[in-house]
């Protein structure tokens, strides 16, 4: 009995010692393969895994140049950059989205609109770590709460950035244009590489014509991060190179009295120096807040400025193109006596219309009865139509398409104004291309008094004043005066050739019969004359929108609805001599030209010629 | 007869009987001199993973120092005493097992500890990990070796209960320790090689009932991170994916001592509990983890040759299974940090930063040293 306990408990012990060894054979081979492993990870693959754990930490940042600043002539700043601190959350770092976006909003001002685009960006399409702005522009208290609670925030943060101000608004809207988001159709075809840090892009008008210059170089700064992106230190920093600043001929204090005298009327303010062809003004009615561009238009804002009839983001400086009517008289006038179609003396007996040779057709003038004896001065001046109808018969379509082309109609002259429409200078090819008819006399007839195919922009009319104020001489029409990058000012094309005369006495007699329009005893706009310390040319224009009956005096009868009544013009430029300044006016639907427009044209003329003796 | 005299009449080996002061003392020199040097390895690596935080290094002490205390005064008991109380308290832990799962269905997601009002809180689940090795060996060996079969379907009932209580929690890494610990003791017992190739082949054609009825989503994400970490790089892949960059990075001699780029900049997860073996790879390189693995396997080693000279059955078992369990330990959590065993939530073994276990363990170790230097009754 003892025995065989004794040898069972030596089985047992034999069993055990086997079943040890098993487990020793077991385990040695596993403590091998995980010496293995890591001989695996950390001799074999080390280069790999070290390559790796370097860029885990170091990371390249971009560093967004400060975006050049904009002057007007005088100095002034048209557009600066600001401090402003931004909201944003990492989507990746951060947990339950809606209860985060609840806690934000108990420590800042979020509104409805805010956080539902907040979710329109998290949901679409956006690069993975990439911060989502909720909220721009917070205030100082608002930085505060944040940064006081932020380390319950995960995946918050406030950036400090610099962005872009329009201390002018409304005035300048137009003019300058604006800088918003990059939207993923820009993101597309940019140059990734020079907007790395950079959120913004220059939209429209010289934002936007020189977007290159204003933009600067991005600097770069390589640093060490941790895990959740927070820099630990900067190992090696390259500066970024701010933008250019740009100094334009913009003169804001006459953009503001230009923006002032069209106060609730649609309509555009173009006035330019003849002697530089720097555009001086450029006001396009009505404009927006180009801020909210910046900061991101609440939705109410914009679907109200986009729906409105009065049509805001149409710069209508650039692209509202209208029938150049009457203004276009002394620029074909010139054409006709210079050419010899008529002379100074030559005079028509007016009768109040014109009848082509060949067809029955009656063409009227404006005032019914007509001028009577009407020599070129005459016509200009009280703005016969009967007298240009025939001149324009007489000299037919390519002379007078020639010479509208010279003083720059139906193409773009300027230098840098970003987008402009052309207008059109109407041709036999440009009809038949068009329209599919061949060119009828009577649409030289039109052409004559701007009306028909023609449209000219403010823009190109004032432009077109300039170079006739100048006596031919083409300078091309620009805004920038000059800027630390001079490159820019090599890069300002060639003007057209200038306009030669067989005669350059023409120039002074056409002169002094857009005197005679404003200051002459019977001018169409002597009542915006009077007073006037100073000789200065102009010339109206009533562009009809649709034909409606009028009086003797060609004024309508009974109240026409706003939208159908005639576009004013009035151009001009100021003094008579060596000519400052040169303007076009034009206000939508707003009846007559010389009764309209031309008082707007006087008060700009007064100010900035007073304004000047003074300086 | 002089006393010298008779001394050198004794049989050979009484001599061997003459108590060394460690003996006397109830401890293993080997064993405690590797356990100390792993403790105090492991409290300068936690230094550096906790980036300096001196006050986690205290903590760590502090439980250190408690568990060195409970190995030290369970090693004064005799194994006798373990075999004595091992059922009650076996029977103790079940039913707190039970209280935690009645507790945590009020206090909604995982639930692993026991509030005991005023006092601490407590994981039953810990308890398990001796008790369950305790109770099977005093099971087993109290008919002889091989178990029967009647024997061994009690012994599968005994390791069932507790583990499912456990996979419940959900508390995957304990519920594999306790497992592999019962699972330990009925091999040792000399469990037949036809049932344990037959078991084998169950468990494997168990793999699909246990992925698609008992697995949780996201131990499924953890297998499936395993196989390709860059499916999910940012997500479940971001822990393997960094600490394998982190222990690769490390090569044959590390990167310095808190300078290892991935733990210090926080791109290691974890880096002080599960994950800290990483921190070690990192800044001591190659050489380092083979040092900690070498000090580990010298536990081991020491710990399977106290299981072979247990004086009884029991003793054998009990030693055999907690050694075998802290490899499993060691292996799992290596395994996993390295990229080759999915993430289960096991520690590094006295390295860790973390309460309980590492008091588990010591105790665990300190019932070894009661084996070891209680050799007849």
């Amino acid at each position: 009995m003892l025995n065989s306990s004794l040898d069972n408990r030596e089985k047992e012990r034999r069993l055990f010692l086997s079943r040890m060894t098993a487990s020793f054979i077991f385990i040695a081979i596993l403590m091998l393969a995980l010496v293995g492993r890591l001989f695996y990870l950390q001799v074999v693959q080390n280069e790999h895994h070290e390559a790796r754990s370097q860029t885990n930490r170091l990371e390249v940042l971009p560093i967004p140049p400060i975006r050049g600043l904009i002057y007007d002539r005088y100095g002034e700043l048209l557009a600066r950059n600001e401090p402003s601190h931004t909201l944003s959350v990492v989507v990746e770092r951060s947990g339950d989205l809606d209860a985060l976006v609840q806690e934000l909003g108990a420590l800042v001002d979020l509104s409805e609109d805010q956080v539902s685009r907040f979710f329109d960006r998290v949901r679409g399409y956006r690069r993975p770590f990439e911060p989502i702005p909720l909220k721009v522009r917070l205030t100082e208290e608002e930085v505060a709460r944040v940064s006081a609670n932020r380390i319950f925030l995960e995946g918050v943060q406030v950036d400090a950035e610099l962005i872009r101000q329009y201390p002018y608004g409304e005035e300048f809207a137009h003019a300058l244009g604006f800088v918003g988001r990059i939207n993923q159709e820009e993101l597309r075809d940019l140059d990734v590489g020079a907007y790395a840090g950079t959120r913004f892009i220059g939209k429209e008008g010289v934002e936007r014509q020189y977007e290159d210059a204003l933009l600067g170089e991005p600097g770069f700064q390589r640093v060490e991060t941790n895990a959740r992106g927070r820099i630990i230190r900067v190992i090696e920093k390259q500066a970024p190179k701010p933008g250019s600043n740009l100094h334009l001929y913009l003169d804001q204090e006459l953009q503001k009295m230009a923006y002032d005298l069209l106060g609730d009327q649609r309509g555009s303010i173009v006035a330019i120096e003849p002697e530089t062809g720097g555009i001086l003004a450029m006001v396009s009615n009505p404009g927006f807040d180009p801020n909210l561009y910046v900061s991101g238009f609440p939705t109410e804002i914009y679907n109200a400025l986009r729906d409105s009839p009065d049509n805001p983001f149409l710069n209508r400086a650039i692209r509202g193109q209208y029938p150049a009517a009457s203004t276009i008289k002394p620029f074909l006038g010139l054409a006709g006596v210079d050419q010899g179609f008529v002379t100074w003396d030559y005079t028509i007996n007016d009768r109040g219309y014109y009848q082509l040779p060949t067809d029955d057709r009656i063409y009227n003038d404006w005032k019914r009865g007509g001028h009577g004896r009407v020599n070129l001065r005459k016509a200009v001046a009280e703005s016969c139509d009967t007298y240009f109808y025939e001149l324009a018969y007489d000299m037919k379509l390519e002379a007078i398409h020639d010479i509208y082309d010279q003083f720059g109609f139906g193409k773009n002259t300027t230098a840098d104004i970003y987008n402009p429409f052309t207008g059109i200078n109407p041709s036999r090819e440009w009809k038949q291309n068009r329209h599919g008819f061949s060119w009828y006399a009577g649409d030289t007839i039109n052409l004559s008094i701007g009306q028909g195919y023609m449209l000219a922009t403010p823009m190109q009319l004032a432009i077109a004043t300039s170079v006739l104020a100048n006596r031919g001489r083409w300078v091309t029409p620009r805004l920038l005066m000059h800027s630390n990058d001079e490159s820019l000012l090599d890069n300002i094309p060639e003007p057209p050739p200038d306009v030669h005369l067989n005669n350059d006495a023409n120039w002074d007699r056409m002169h002094a019969a857009m005197q005679d329009v404003v200051q002459g005893a019977r001018g169409t706009a002597r009542a915006s004359g009077l007073g006037a310390t100073y000789e200065y040319a102009g010339k109206s224009g009533t562009a009809q929108v649709i034909r409606i009956e009028r009086d003797e005096n060609g004024d309508p009868i009974g109240d026409v609805p706003e939208q159908f009544r005639d576009h004013a013009w009035f151009m001009g430029f100021a003094p008579l001599e060596n000519p400052q300044i040169a303007v076009a006016v034009l206000v939508e639907n707003g009846g007559s030209g010389s009764g309209v427009a031309g008082p707007m044209m006087r008060s700009l003329f007064d100010f900035y010629l007073t304004r000047e003796l003074e300086q | 007869m002089n006393f010298t005299e008779y001394v050198r009449q004794l049989p050979q080996g009484s001599m061997d009987r003459r108590q060394s002061i460690w003996t006397r003392l109830h401890l293993d020199p080997y064993l405690f001199a590797a356990l100390l040097a792993v403790s105090l390895g492991g409290m300068v690596v936690l230094y550096s993973a906790t980036s300096g935080d001196m006050g986690a290094v205290y903590r760590q002490a502090i439980r250190f120092g408690i568990g060195f205390m409970a190995m030290i005064i369970v090693a004064q008991f005799d194994p006798r005493w373990f075999q004595q109380w091992g059922g009650t308290v076996y029977l103790i832990g079940v039913l707190l097992l039970v209280a935690v799962i009645v507790s945590g269905a009020q206090a909604m997601g995982a639930q692993r500890w026991l509030q005991i009002p005023g006092l601490f809180r407590f994981q039953p689940s810990e308890l398990m990990k001796l008790a369950v090795p305790v109770m099977l060996s005093w099971y087993i060996s109290r008919y002889g070796l091989p178990p029967r079969y009647r024997d061994l379907l009690v012994s599968a009932v005994l390791l069932f209960v507790p583990v499912a209580l456990i996979i419940q929690q959900p508390d995957l890494g304990t519920s594999l320790l306790i497992a592999s610990s019962g699972i330990f003791v009925i091999f040792l017992a000399g469990l037949s090689w036809k049932l344990i190739v037959s078991f084998g082949t169950i468990a494997i054609a168990m793999i699909p009932v246990l992925w698609i009825w008992v697995m949780r989503d996201y131990q499924r994400q953890r297998v499936l991170t395993l196989f390709d970490p860059n499916v999910d790089p940012l997500g479940a892949g971001w822990n393997i994916i960094q600490s394998m960059t982190a222990i690769g990075s490390g090569g044959l001699s590390g990167k310095g001592y808190m300078l290892g780029t991935q733990s210090q900049l926080d791109f290691l997860p974890e880096s002080h509990t599960d994950f800290i073996i990483a921190v070690l790879g990192e800044e001591f390189g190659f050489a380092g983890a083979v040092i900690l693995i070498a000090l580990y396997a010298v536990i081991i080693l020491r710990g399977m040759l106290i299981a072979i000279r247990g004086r009884d059955n029991f003793c054998r078992l009990l030693a055999g299974s907690l050694t075998l369990t802290f490899f499993i330990y060691v292996f799992v959590n290596v395994g996993m940090v390295s990229g080759i065993l999915p993430v289960v939530g096991v520690p590094l073994p006295l390295v860790s930063y973390g309460g309980t276990s590492i008091v588990t363990l010591l105790t665990g170790f300190g019932m070894l040293m009661s084996i070891s230097t209680h050799q007849r009754n």
